[in-house]
């Protein structure tokens, strides 16, 4: 058979162009999504990984920075120009040149932790095997090589190879006292002071009321106080003790150029050698810094460290989001859908509802401060917490307010997908249950709601995966760059709504952009783009378990 | 159109059937006023706006029988047997003058609660329409709706419903399966079982049959002609066969008006209004 070639007008009106633009559009969504997940993952995934330390050895320089010690960051090739710009000077007719950037830590020794290396420049590189890395709880990390432990100001001698057992050893001291001091100063301390702010308040609370001195509460007051007082200083006598204990203990080492350095092991996080270890100790070395990541505080203003209370702080503002707009955007769309008589005045509000959808967000959050901030939080002060001002309680940005403004920006989204389940609910079965002598509210409650659940559920996922990645409003209504303590704590009333938290997205924006160490700052950025993602996806991804499993349920249901 | 071709290709068995119809219909000596009135509609009009859908209807529907409803498309049965139990008060625009009585009681009065009358007046609809429950649970929601019965009484009452309608040899031993995992046939019977669960006077059937295949159509056919035995049973059809099988009185209706009701038998073989006979014998549907 002989094929007939298209002309141009046939191929077009036969609707090729038409599936290939479509499909061309999907790949390049596609390509777009996969692309992004795949940057933040391996940029944000590397950041774990012990990196060995390299030694460059320069090629003119004096002796006291002859060597540079360090973690190779990044490669690139720049003009020379640039870089003459720049007053460093290159070789006449050299159009390009590489340079290397090497992370060289020993911020307290330089004052810088970044440096630009022309390859050019560069003699000689090589991988010395007994340098080391610290990470340190200020000043970033060092670089150098070990030298020996000073224990109470007295070094101490020990074989060649022990020193790194000595090390060690020293180091895990270190961090069963730090655990107990943390324990004493956040939970136990924290309890006591909780308790006094809470017996200065019931006293404030008397003097208000102008109790005479005399009544008997004053003296339980008093009682109650001087009980608290002793367990206060009790433990401030074993934490002065720790913390005495805690800097028993020195190592002394040297920079790649000699100069002699003592780091206190109260200050060391983490020793290692990384060009030391093997494949399998860079592994387990991966996962505990990844571990530390998802479970540690921040250190050095969020540039170190983990990011726990932003994950629990987003966590628990969603949740509370959740709990708020659903029951809200449910029974709004309940009573709009089922009881409101569906005239204009119905579809005006259906129009606004879509509408408030589409509000820019910062704007939720500047509604939010003026509102529920300033005046719902500000009567509430007023009239529950008068003891404590000036001070306020609700009446400044907090973790119930940002859940308020959340559960104001998403509730169109459940209000639309709830009653579009609603709609789908067919008639014959609205019937069938009215026909069995049900009322209107009976025939909703054992019939239509269920059936609409799955929408329900929908709305919810919908509306969580837009709350969770908010940032803007949430600057406003209650998110800080460091809490200093989570919402959700071991003293009544256990879950602390008026607290202020962290958040995973606002950290982003912390850790990127106001960050003193933007450099340093990088990798974590990435990491936490990262763990943001993987905690909407498994919030939704519960949500859509869920949903499924309904779905089910009502499968093959005669529409 | 559908029903029309229907109709043309059924007429030659009428008289075949007709002639089947069974014998206890007609001890009845043809007169409906010879046993008592369940439902008695008076100067009945109904109204979708300002379309008038059903035009004076009067009619005495007799306890314990099966009455059919016949007519083509848009004549006003489904609407009229809606009126007797509100099921038309879900519809906004509906405007309803006259009367209906069942069982001498005003079913229009201000007093009169709607929920309560649809117990007393079941329903069976033309789609079979079974909660996404379980066998159990659909069968149970009527009663679980009128209060808390024990355990105990509400198995029996399920077991009875579905003995009632035929379909507990086949579902018995699932009954906590979800409902909607039976046939199209055993689907309908579910929802006849959902409806006597709370022992109604009145069973409305709209067009039970007309969504199933021949034998699940047979039976319920074959349910109905039992259940007449304790229930006043009102019948839509499309199918003038079925009609003539399952009922003991019929009704013509064209264009919201009650052209010709009586005795089954008589209607079908000597109809006493030229649009009845036209219409039974298939010159117009």
């Amino acid at each position: 058979m002989e094929r007939k070639r298209l002309t141009f007008r046939e191929w077009l009106r036969g609707g090729d162009p038409g599936i290939w633009l479509t499909a061309g559009t999907v790949s390049f969504s596609l390509i777009m999504v996969f692309g992004l997940l795949f940057l933040i993952m391996v940029e944000g995934m590397g950041h774990f990984w012990p990196k060995s330390l390299v030694r460059f050895q320069m090629l003119d320089a004096t002796v006291s920075d002859r060597f540079s010690l360090g973690e190779i960051v990044d490669r690139e090739t720049v003009t020379a120009d640039q870089v003459r710009s720049a007053g460093i000077e290159v070789a006449e007719g050299q159009e390009l040149v590489d340079r290397t950037l090497l992370k060289t830590g020993n911020r307290d020794v330089d004052g810088f932790d970044f440096y630009w290396f022309l390859d050019d420049h560069i003699q000689s590189r090589d991988f010395p095997l007994e340098v080391f890395t610290a990470e340190r709880e200020e000043w970033g990390n060092f670089y150098g090589t070990a030298l020996g432990i000073e224990q109470g100001g007295k070094a101490i001698t020990m074989l060649e190879n022990g020193l790194w057992t000595q090390i060690n050893i020293r180091l895990d001291r270190k961090r069963t006292i730090k655990k107990r001091i943390k324990q004493i100063e956040k939970k136990e301390m924290g309890g006591v002071n909780y308790r006094l702010e809470r017996l200065r308040l019931r006293l404030r609370k008397l003097e208000m009321a102008s109790v005479p001195l005399s009544d008997n509460r004053y003296s339980e007051i008093k009682l109650e106080r001087n009980e608290l007082d002793t367990l206060y200083a009790s433990l401030s006598g074993e934490l002065s003790a720790l913390y005495k204990k805690i800097d028993r203990d020195v190592l002394v080492a040297e920079t790649i150029n000699g100069n002699l350095l003592r780091l206190p092991f109260s200050t060391l996080v983490n020793v290692f050698q990384p060009n030391k270890m093997s494949l399998l100790d860079k592994v387990s070395h991966y996962f505990m810094k990844m571990a530390e990541f998802i479970l540690d505080e921040p250190r050095e203003a969020n540039t170190e460290g983990g990011v726990f209370p932003a994950i629990f702080g987003t966590v628990m503002m969603v949740l509370l989001m959740s709990v708020i707009v659903t029951p809200f955007g449910v029974i709004a769309a309940i009573y709009l859908h089922e009881y409101a008589y569906q005239g204009k005045v119905t579809r005006i509000i259906r129009i606004a509802v879509n509408n408030l959808a589409g509000v820019p967000s910062i704007v939720y959050g500047v509604f939010g401060l003026g509102f529920f901030v300033y005046i719902v939080g500000g009567s509430i002060d007023k009239l529950l917490f008068p003891a404590l001002l000036p001070a306020p309680t609700f009446g400044t940005p907090g973790l119930l307010w940002s859940s308020l403004t959340l559960a104001l920006l998403t509730v169109p989204v459940v209000i639309v997908a709830t009653e579009e389940g609603l709609s789908r609910i067919p008639k014959n079965i609205r019937e069938g249950s009215l026909a069995l002598g049900a009322t209107k509210a009976e025939t909703l409650w054992r019939t239509v709601l269920p059936m609409a659940t799955p929408a329900m559920i929908t709305g919810l996922i919908l509306a969580v995966a837009r709350a969770a990645g908010e940032v803007a409003p949430l600057m406003m209504v209650g998110v800080v760059k460091l809490a200093p303590s989570l919402p959700l704590d071991g003293n009544f009333p256990y879950l602390h709504l008026d607290q202020k938290f962290m958040h995973l997205g606002f950290h982003i924006y912390d850790v990127g952009f106001q960050s003193p160490n933007v450099e340093a700052a990088r990798p974590l950025v990435y990491a936490t783009s990262m763990l943001l993602i993987v905690i909407i996806v498994a919030l939704n991804l519960t949500a859509i378990v869920v949903r499924n499993r309904l779905r089910e349920k009502y499968d093959g249901i005669d529409t | 159109m559908n029903v029309e071709s229907e109709i043309r290709q059924e007429e030659p068995k009428i008289a075949v059937d007709v002639s089947s119809i069974r014998s206890d219909s007609t001890d009845d000596s043809g007169k409906t006023g010879e046993s008592p009135i369940s439902i008695e509609v008076n100067d009945l009009s109904l109204f979708y706006g300002e379309a008038q859908a059903l035009n004076q209807i009067n009619l005495r529907v007799p306890q314990k029988k099966v009455t059919a409803f016949i007519g083509p498309s848009g004549c006003g049965k489904s609407t009229l047997l809606r009126c007797f139990n509100r099921m038309n008060d879900l519809i906004n625009t509906v405007r309803i003058t006259g009367k209906i009585n069942l069982l001498g009681e005003d079913i229009f009065d201000p007093s009169v609660n709607v929920a309560l009358l649809r117990r007393r007046v079941g329903m069976v609809f033309q789609k079979p329409n079974p909660f996404p429950k379980s066998i159990y649970d659909n069968v149970a929601y009527g009663l679980r709706i009128q209060g808390s019965f024990s355990k105990t009484v509400l198995d029996e009452a399920v077991e009875k419903a579905l003995k009632a309608s035929a379909l507990w040899e086949e579902v018995k031993d699932r009954l906590n399966e979800s409902a909607l995992g039976l046939s199209g046939g055993q689907q309908q019977r579910l929802v006849i079982a959902r409806a006597i669960a709370i022992e109604p006077e009145v069973l409305l059937l709209d067009e039970p049959a007309s969504a199933l295949d021949p034998i699940s159509t047979l039976k319920i056919e074959e349910l109905i002609f039992e259940l007449k035995k304790d229930y006043t049973i009102v019948i839509v059809t499309h199918n003038m066969q079925q009609a003539a099988r399952v009922s003991d009185y019929t009704a013509f209706m064209y264009l919201g008006d009650l052209i010709e009701f009586g005795d089954t038998k008589n209607l079908f073989t000597t109809p006493e209004k030229k649009q009845t006979e036209d219409y039974i014998t298939g010159r117009y549907g």
